[in-house]
């Protein structure tokens, strides 16, 4: 059995473009931020208005 | 050597039904499925009736292993309880007190995730239908999810077809591999943990629904004691050449993307070990340990237990296995693995396993487990909430509800893979390479003259003395290449039956 050393790690120039830090990753990340706070605004209308009833009361059958 | 892979997936919806006193799950899964069947035309009040599932030649209590152990239950097959076939070559079905919408035969991942999609849209449109017939202050709810937090699993299943001579031990032993650690992107995401013992504040959030449901590594149930690889042996196709390897270790996902790479990279994989191309073996020391040590760990990063004595993390499997299907690929074509969809499966798993490795949340539009997340853990924070707190885990049954304006699954902008439009035509057209074309269109065109269809038959009624039953051995005949022109050019189910010399 070969020895753990041998599981290649993929190098970080083949798969991890120093993207990271870049204007339009962080960019991406602050649009993302905000599409979450968008969101979040929004949720209370959604959520099932007596969460602690909803959760007590969701019971399935078991299944397969 | 490996075969084509042919693919079909099973889904159990979760189902409340508000506004009664006393719920009763198999009654509303019917009520459910024959407020659909009639909406969508299968069934009407001048007696014509849907076409329904042939039972003939199920074996599910035969084991892949060759034997049949006493401890093991096969599963109960429900016969009385409304079964439906649908002209697209799926079966919609009440099973185990939930409704089951199995997809037809698909020949990639993209034609699964299209089916699913499909199937998602029939259970949309059956709450509708349902609703529209129950007392106002009623109404049925489905949940795409695999367990109700309080210990209780209904399943989510994949299908795929193998070579029979393949030897069950070389499955065995990467399928765990593959099963264990593709939960980093296959997960559907669930608050709290239903590990018997273990509570909510020791695994506050973790990958998947169903990890805490499994009990061992190899064996027939699906109900109880839960195995990571299922050995159903009931290839519904020629059982000399073929077996159907049942997977019942995954989750149902909202993600179009997290089904994609589910299905995309098992077919992969199953090719491989056809051929016999991993050169490693990764054997577990606790296989059912590390099941749950990877769907708890969100860190990606805590060393599996191999047999040897050596580690490796889920990652490093998981690109090990992404790593030797490209170079299979590179080697052999992609003919036995999805044709060039396999291709998008590849780019795919390796983008999703960068994004794990740089940072999970850049794939908070991709992956389940992620979306659902970043939600919650969003909401916990603006709220200051305990990871106890009802409305967290609210939000994860609501990130499963299947009623678009409530699904949360839809509000966080998932990207999808097919369209709606695409989607819609789903619900009723067959795939048109695979043998469920021949299945959808019979039914489409001649369901007058179907008595019953399943995976591999369909019997006819054509007013002679017998019944005449059409064998459907092959899943990769009775396609439209093969069998279209015959829909053409005959307008009964006699000429049908005659053109194709049964």
């Amino acid at each position: 059995m070969a020895e753990r050393e041998q599981v290649r790690k993929p190098t970080p120039v083949e798969r991890e473009p120093a993207e990271q830090a870049s204007p339009a990753a962080s960019e991406r990340s602050d649009e993302i931020k905000a599409e979450l706070d968008d969101l979040l605004n929004e949720i209370d209308e959604v959520l099932e208005s007596n969460a602690e009833d909803f959760v007590k009361s969701y019971i399935q059958k078991g299944g397969q | 050597m490996s075969i084509p892979k042919t693919i079909g997936i099973e889904t159990e919806y979760g189902i409340v039904h508000r506004g009664t006193e006393d719920p009763n799950p198999i009654a509303a899964s019917s009520v459910l499925i024959n407020a659909y069947l009639y909406e969508a035309g299968y069934r009407s009040e001048d007696g014509k009736d849907t076409v329904h599932w042939d039972f003939i030649n199920e074996t599910p209590g035969l084991d892949a292993r060759g034997y049949v152990s006493t401890a093991s239950m096969p599963p109960d097959v429900e016969t009385h309880l409304v079964n439906a076939v649908l002209t697209n070559g799926a079966r919609y079905y009440v099973d185990h007190a939930h409704p089951e919408i199995s997809t037809p035969e698909c020949a990639d991942a993209r034609s699964v995730v299209l089916y699913d999609r499909a199937a998602e849209l029939i259970a949309q449109r059956s709450m509708v239908a349902a609703n529209a017939i129950l007392p106002p202050d009623q109404e049925i709810v489905l949940y795409k999810n695999n367990s109700d937090g309080k210990g209780n699993s209904y399943g989510f299943h994949e299908n795929y077809l193998v070579d029979r001579t393949t030897p069950f031990g070389r499955i065995v032993t990467h399928c765990i591999s593959h099963f264990v650690t593709r939960q980093i992107f296959t997960g559907a995401g669930k608050v709290g943990s239903e590990t018997p013992g273990q509570s909510t504040d020791e695994v506050p959030y973790q990958l998947t629904q169903r990890a805490d449901f499994f009990e061992e590594e190899v064996g027939l149930e699906t109900t109880l004691k839960r195995p990571i690889i299922n050995t159903r042996d009931e290839p519904h196709a020629d059982a000399r050449k073929y077996r159907r390897l049942h997977v019942i270790v995954g989750d149902a996902n909202p993600s179009q993307i997290s089904t994609f790479l589910k299905v995309g990279t098992t077919a992969l994989v199953l090719a491989l070990i056809e051929d016999d191309a991993l050169s490693r073996e990764f054997v577990f020391a606790a296989p059912v340990a590390a099941l749950r040590q990877v769907s708890h760990d969100l860190t990606l990063a805590q060393p599996l237990e191999l047999a040897d004595g050596t580690t490796a993390t889920a990652l490093e499997i998981q690109w090990e296995l992404h790593d030797q299907s490209r170079k299979y690929v590179e080697a052999n074509g992609v003919e036995n693995v999805g044709g060039v969809v396999a291709l998008e499966v590849l780019d795919r798993w390796e983008a999703v396993l960068t994004g794990l490795e740089v940072d999970p949340m850049t794939l908070a539009t991709q992956l389940d487990w992620i979306a659902k997340y970043r939600l919650i853990g969003g909401y916990r924070e603006r709220h200051g909430l305990d990871w106890r707190d009802p409305r967290l885990k609210a939000l994860d049954i609501q990130y499963h509800d299947m009623r678009p304006e409530r699904s949360l699954a839809t509000r966080v902008g998932l990207e999808q893979i097919v369209d709606d439009v695409e989607a819609a035509r789903a619900m009723s057209e067959p795939p048109s390479n695979t043998r469920a074309f021949f299945r959808g269109k019979c039914l489409q065109l001649f369901s007058e003259a179907v008595v019953a269809a399943n995976w591999d038959s369909l019997v006819f009624d054509v007013g002679t003395d017998a019944l005449r039953r059409v064998p459907m051995m092959e899943p990769l005949r009775g396609t439209e290449a093969h069998v279209g022109n015959l829909f053409h050019e005959c307008d009964s189910a006699t000429e049908l039956l005659r053109r194709l010399g049964s």
